[in-house]
Order: C-alpha cells, then sequence, then structure tokens
C-alpha cells in the first residue's frame, strides 16, 4: 500500500482508486479513471461532491473536465514512466487554466527528486513508494528556496 | 558579462548539495542506474565508454580569466590535465571520478559555473555568436538575451522530463554566426522600421538522423512576450512530442507531422492563455541583464598602429597570413577580435592542457579585458583586443601553438570525439581529422582553397554537425566495421544549406585521398573568386561524384 505525501505529513491513502474497467463505485471516496468518468458521468454525479475523484495520465486531455473540476475531492495524475513529463504540464492547466483547487495527486512511477518540480507545478499530495523515506521525501521537497520561472506557486504568491 | 546575485548563488549552491545527495543514495543503492540517469545527466554526468564524462556549461560561450584557471586547477586534480571545448559552447572532462563530481560542482560554483542542464531531455545551454557584442554586422546584442532565457531555462519546474533534448540558439546580426536554423528553436533579433527589438521564431531545427532546417513560426514577436512564448512553445512539445521512439521524439518530429503552420497554430491558441501572465518580460528586467552587457570603455585608436601593422605584415609573412585568417573587424575602431586554433595538427580538435588554460586566462587578460569566448567550431575567441597589441598577442599566441593561421579553411576541422571517447560512437573521428590536417597541410594549398569547413561525426547524432559542413564526413557501422560517409554542400548559417551524400562510403585510409579528389573538382571547376560552397551550389554534386569514384585509369 503506497503512502501518501501531504502538506500534513505522511498518512495513509483514503481514498479506493478504481481500475480502468472497473465498475464498482462502492466505498467512502473514490477515484475514477476518467474515461470511465466520462462513460458514466450521469451515475456518478449522484454521488456526493468531493467523495468522488478523477485520475488521468498525463497525455489525457484535462480539458475533458474542465466543467466538473468542482465536484471533485481529488484528481490524481498518473506517471506510467518518471521520465514522462507530460503530467507537470497536466497539472498546470488543471492548476491555472482550469482553476482547479482541490487536492491534486501525482501517482504512479515519480522518485522524491522530482518532488520538487511536481510542487512547483501544482501538486500538493504525492504518492511515495515504500522504500522512499520521510526524510529523502521532505528534503528533496525543498531542494531549492527560490526560482527563476513563476510556476504555480509563484503567481499564487503573487 | 554576467555576475551571479544571490539568487544565482543560492541556486548553484543547493544544486550542487541535491547533487551530492543524488550521488551518495546512487552509491548506497537507493537510487538504481535507470533512476540515476536522468538525474546525473541533468548534472552533465555521462557515463562513458572508459570513464564518466562531465560537461560543464559556459552560457553562450563567454568565459573570464577566473573560470578558465579554474578549469585548469579542475583539469589537473580531478582529470588527466586537459579539457576539452565542444561543438556547443561547452566544456568537457573525459576523466573525472564519479564520487568526485560533487566536489568538481562546489569547486565550480565558486567562480560561478555550474554543468546543469548540460545533458538530458531538457533545456540545454542557450548559444549564441561568439562575436556578439563586438561584430560590425550586428543588430542587437543577443548576450542579454541568452541570460533571460538561460534564466527562464533552468530548473524550470515544467519542462525537466520533455521527450528528447532541446537547444535554443539566439543571433542578433545580419549574418547569422550562431546556426539557428539547426536548433529546437532558434530566436533572431532584429529591429523593425521603428528601430524597435523583434524576434523572429524558427522551430524544429536539427540536425542526428533526421537533419532538417527550423522553420519560421512567427515572423515579429515582442520581446516582452518571449517567455511566455517559449512557454507555449515547449507545452505544447512536452505534451504532444513522440515518447514512444527516442529517435523521433525530438520537436522537429512534430513541427514535420503537423507541418509549421498547424504547429504555429497550436502554439498561438496555447499562447493566447500565458500572454501577458506573470512570466511576461518588464523593461526593467531587459533593462537589468542589459547593464551587464554595456561596452567597456575603449580607448582611442593610435595614430601610426596601422602603419605599424603594415610594417610588421611585410616583415613577417607569418604575422600576415594569421592577420588574414585569424583576426575579425571589431565594431569600434583600434579594436579586433581574435580567434585562438584550438586545431593545431596532431591535436583532437578543441582539447587544450591545464597549463594551456592558464596561459589563455593570463593572456586573456593582458590583451582582452579578462574574458573569452568558446566558439561552436571548438576555438576560443579574445573579442576586445587593442589592434596596438595584435603582433605582441601573435607572438605569444605562437608560442603556446594557438596561432595556427587556418580559421575557416580546411584545416579548422570539427570533429565530435567520435570512437576514442563516445560510448555512442559508430567510429573514430579525431583520426580522420589528423589524416586529413596531415595530408593538407600547406598552407599556400589552403589558402587557395579559400573559406571551406569540413565536420566530422562519429554517429547519426552529429555532434560534429557534419549536414551543415561545406564537406561533411560521417562515421558509419557496415558490420563492425568503421566506414565513412562523405557529402557535400552543406552550409550552417543564414544560408544554411544541408549537405549531399556523394556516394557509397570509405574505409578510413581512403579519406584523405577521396577529399583531395572533391578538392581538385573544386579547383578545376571553380569560376574565379567563387568560393567552395557557391561551386557546390552552382554545380551540385554530379562532377564531385564523378571524380571521387572514378576508376583509377
Ligand atoms: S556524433 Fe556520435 S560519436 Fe560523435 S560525440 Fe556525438 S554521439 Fe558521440
Amino acid at each position: 500500500m503506497p503512502r501518501l505525501l501531504r502538506s500534513s505529513g505522511l498518512v495513509e491513502d483514503d481514498w479506493r482508486r478504481l481500475a480502468p474497467e472497473e465498475q464498482d463505485f462502492g466505498g467512502q471516496r473514490i477515484l475514477v479513471p476518467l474515461d470511465t468518468w466520462l462513460t458514466h458521468r450521469e451515475a456518478l454525479l449522484e454521488r456526493v461532491p468531493q467523495r468522488i475523484g478523477i485520475w488521468l495520465d498525463g497525455d489525457q486531455e484535462p480539458d475533458a473536465i474542465a466543467n466538473d473540476l468542482a465536484r471533485f475531492g481529488c484528481i490524481a495524475i498518473h506517471f506510467p514512466a518518471f521520465t514522462d513529463g507530460r503530467g507537470f504540464s497536466c497539472a498546470r492547466l488543471l492548476r491555472e487554466r482550469y482553476g482547479y483547487c482541490g487536492e491534486l495527486r501525482a501517482i504512479g512511477d515519480i522518485l522524491p527528486d522530482q518532488l520538487h518540480y511536481l510542487w512547483r507545478c501544482g501538486f500538493d499530495a504525492f504518492e511515495l513508494p515504500d522504500e522512499v523515506s520521510l526524510d529523502t521525501a521532505l528534503d528533496c521537497l525543498g531542494a531549492f528556496s527560490a526560482s527563476y520561472q513563476s510556476a504555480v506557486r509563484e503567481a499564487a504568491r503573487g | 558579462m554576467y555576475r551571479y546575485d544571490d539568487r544565482d548563488r543560492t541556486l548553484v549552491r543547493e544544486r550542487v548539495r541535491q547533487f551530492r545527495g543524488q550521488t551518495e543514495r546512487y552509491l548506497a543503492g537507493e537510487l538504481s542506474d535507470d533512476q540515476f540517469r536522468p538525474l546525473r545527466l541533468q548534472n552533465g554526468l555521462y557515463i562513458q565508454r572508459l570513464a564518466p564524462m562531465l560537461r560543464i556549461s559556459i552560457p553562450y560561450g563567454l568565459i573570464s580569466a577566473t573560470q578558465l584557471r579554474r578549469l585548469a586547477r579542475i583539469a589537473r586534480v580531478y582529470d588527466k590535465g586537459y579539457a576539452h571545448f565542444t561543438t556547443r559552447q561547452n566544456v568537457q572532462f573525459n576523466w573525472p571520478r564519479l564520487e568526485e563530481i560533487p566536489d568538481i560542482l562546489e569547486e565550480l560554483a565558486e567562480v560561478e559555473m555550474h554543468a546543469i542542464q548540460t545533458s538530458g531531455n531538457c533545456v540545454r545551454n542557450i548559444t549564441t555568436d561568439e562575436f556578439a557584442g563586438v561584430a560590425p554586422d550586428e543588430v542587437e546584442d543577443p548576450r542579454p538575451w541568452c541570460e533571460l532565457v538561460r534564466q527562464w531555462a533552468t530548473f524550470h519546474p515544467e519542462f525537466a522530463f520533455l521527450p528528447r533534448k532541446f537547444k535554443i540558439a539566439i543571433s542578433g546580426s545580419e549574418q547569422d554566426r550562431a546556426a539557428i536554423q539547426v536548433h529546437d528553436v532558434g530566436l533572431e533579433l532584429y529591429r523593425n522600421a521603428a528601430g524597435e527589438v523583434r524576434i523572429r521564431v524558427f522551430v524544429g531545427g536539427g540536425l542526428g538522423r533526421t537533419p532538417m532546417l527550423g522553420e519560421v513560426i512567427r515572423e515579429h514577436l515582442e520581446p516582452r512576450h518571449l517567455r511566455t512564448y517559449l512557454d507555449a512553445i515547449l507545452r505544447i512539445y512536452n505534451r504532444y512530442g513522440r515518447r514512444d521512439n527516442k529517435h523521433k521524439a525530438r520537436i522537429k518530429i512534430v513541427v514535420k507531422a503537423w507541418g509549421a503552420e498547424e504547429f504555429a497554430r497550436r502554439v498561438e491558441r496555447e499562447w493566447q492563455h500565458l500572454k501577458d501572465g506573470p512570466n511576461t518580460v518588464t523593461e526593467a528586467e531587459l533593462g537589468h541583464f542589459r547593464s551587464f552587457f554595456t561596452a567597456p570603455e575603449y580607448r582611442d585608436p593610435e595614430p601610426n598602429t596601422e602603419a605599424e601593422i603594415q610594417a610588421q605584415t611585410g616583415a613577417d609573412r607569418a604575422f600576415a597570413r594569421w592577420l588574414e585568417r585569424n583576426v575579425r573587424p571589431h565594431r569600434v575602431p583600434g579594436y579586433a577580435a581574435v580567434t585562438l586554433s584550438l586545431k593545431p595538427v596532431g591535436v583532437p580538435p578543441g582539447d587544450v592542457t591545464d597549463a594551456q588554460l592558464e596561459a589563455i586566462a593570463d593572456l586573456a587578460e593582458t590583451f582582452s579585458l579578462g574574458q573569452a569566448r568558446v566558439t561552436h567550431h571548438q576555438n576560443l575567441v579574445f573579442a576586445d583586443v587593442r589592434r596596438a597589441d595584435l603582433y605582441r598577442l601573435w607572438r605569444e599566441l605562437k608560442t603556446l601553438g594557438f596561432a595556427t593561421p587556418t580559421i575557416g579553411t580546411l584545416g579548422d576541422i570539427i570533429c565530435c570525439p567520435g570512437g576514442d571517447f563516445c560510448s555512442l560512437a559508430n567510429a573514430k573521428s579525431i583520426p580522420i581529422a589528423e589524416a586529413i590536417q596531415r595530408e593538407f597541410d600547406d598552407l599556400d594549398y589552403l589558402y587557395d582553397l579559400g573559406d571551406l569547413s569540413l565536420n566530422i561525426s562519429g554517429c547519426m547524432n552529429a555532434c560534429g554537425h557534419h549536414h551543415v559542413g561545406n564537406i561533411g564526413i560521417l562515421g558509419v557501422d557496415k558490420k563492425g566495421e568503421e566506414f565513412y560517409q562523405i557529402q557535400i554542400g552543406g552550409a550552417a548559417g543564414s544560408d544554411a544549406t544541408l549537405g549531399q551524400v556523394l556516394g557509397p562510403s570509405f574505409y578510413a585510409p581512403e579519406v584523405p585521398r577521396v577529399i583531395g579528389r572533391i578538392l581538385e573538382t573544386y579547383v578545376r571547376i571553380r569560376h574565379e573568386d567563387e568560393t567552395f560552397i557557391e561551386t557546390c551550389r552552382r554545380v551540385g554534386v554530379a562532377p564531385f561524384k564523378e571524380w571521387v569514384y572514378a576508376k583509377a585509369a
């Protein structure tokens, strides 16, 4: 069970992630694949807002959910490989273009060494593999204390 | 020259600390080879055929005497006593030890240098004209713009894991000396009718397996939009560049697949959201960057300098030759720009020893305001030499072996490290360069041939820019044997052209003879005052091909 790094520290994940074909929508909080959401939107809309979240791959188009963002308690962007940087752009689009303000998670293959950039692009929760210590993760998260360009965090500071 | 402020210093220090941590975790087995690779590459560290190779950034080629001395020290303490200047205005060390890399980075940070993003799938070192700021044909000094783009690209959180590497070059003169059309993005600074700076944006150029020239996607970008427009280009590339095939992952493939027009349209659409956002360049910022590159206090020319030079050239033919080939005009009367040739016969192009680096640092201080530039021809330039000092400088350079008067001729070969060092190579390149230099070492013949570039790459990655050499040589592998494919008609610069392959490739020992036949053909058919490339353009490859492949009578 991967642990989750939030600003509050390392926590157990309280969201159940549905597999791509899965149609069992039970559970307190569920993370639904983007395609499942698009196909079953009507049914899923009946759920309590904020108890539903979406997960998508970095190569999927976030504008498909642009109008529903307020409903989601969580959006997770999946990195198929840590070298695949599409999720960084996807995160900024969700935050800056579509104004999403809920939890934005990085899941899949990510290195602690990427946490700082992920955070700057708007992520605020990170799935951590077991072998990564909290110390390493926090150290990586705060790797730099300054920046040359404005991304999500810098723009917010204004 | 740009000087670090607190932010630069902090970031470079934090980077050293970060990399030290990564190296320790790697050595402790916490990071696998595959995980460490992209991290170390973004710090310029390759694991090569024989040892690690560390590539150090020389932002847009500018280097101070202090920095040169530090490179000398690093060469001596951590390496085998020499450094290698590359075609991308960087410097490489071929023998450092992995454990010591963080120490080297710390030594570099002390003199405002680093190895950040000198490799890996990110935005690389920005390159420009080695005569920036002093060229008579300059319309806008590209250096402040280079620094602006350098900062934008450094630790850009969104673009550190692109499909592939990303190279940007900037030119601000009539003659493009930065080869902007063979970069992922090329920026041409020019002035509009009202005298304001505008930027012409080329995208999708590049060499390698699929050589292509960049296409213009925006004719007159206003300076304040530079960063947001680059953000838009990079975002489109990051999201839609191919990641399934390393050989099709450069931005040029997207540009080609969509067509330049459609690509421009997509960028434009993305840009509409970013335009005028927080990354907009302010006048104050531009002024700040420009303030580092204001003209130094030039001295007035002395009245009898030119007469003296005339007397010196009359007395010393070697000096005259050097003046003709290695010295260029400067926009300020009484000054000149001098190219130091790093290509004496028998030394791999671009290689210098620690002692030589120190000597160059001394000379830079005496003769050129304490600075030098690295050129993409793998030479060095002293940009601000008083004409009155030329003779004295020449004698010093001659003693050091940097006065080979062959700049711009066949002797000034561009050559990648090739099979002697590089693990990607198909064939050796340095011995080929040397064989050609030895075969054609008669200066009178070289001068008679005139301007002629010969570029050699050890594989399709084209680090030696063989496609844009007037003569290009590419190492190929045929069933485990090293062969060389030869092409002609390539050119870099404002009239960039890709060369055409002559025909079947050759064994190494045949190469000098083949080059000889190409040259003979040129000499035979050239019109008066026609350069090699002009002849190629007029007649095409056929006459060259015919003589190269003619059976011995
Ligand atoms: S062209 Fe090929 S052989 Fe030469 S340095 Fe580049 S990768 Fe290595």
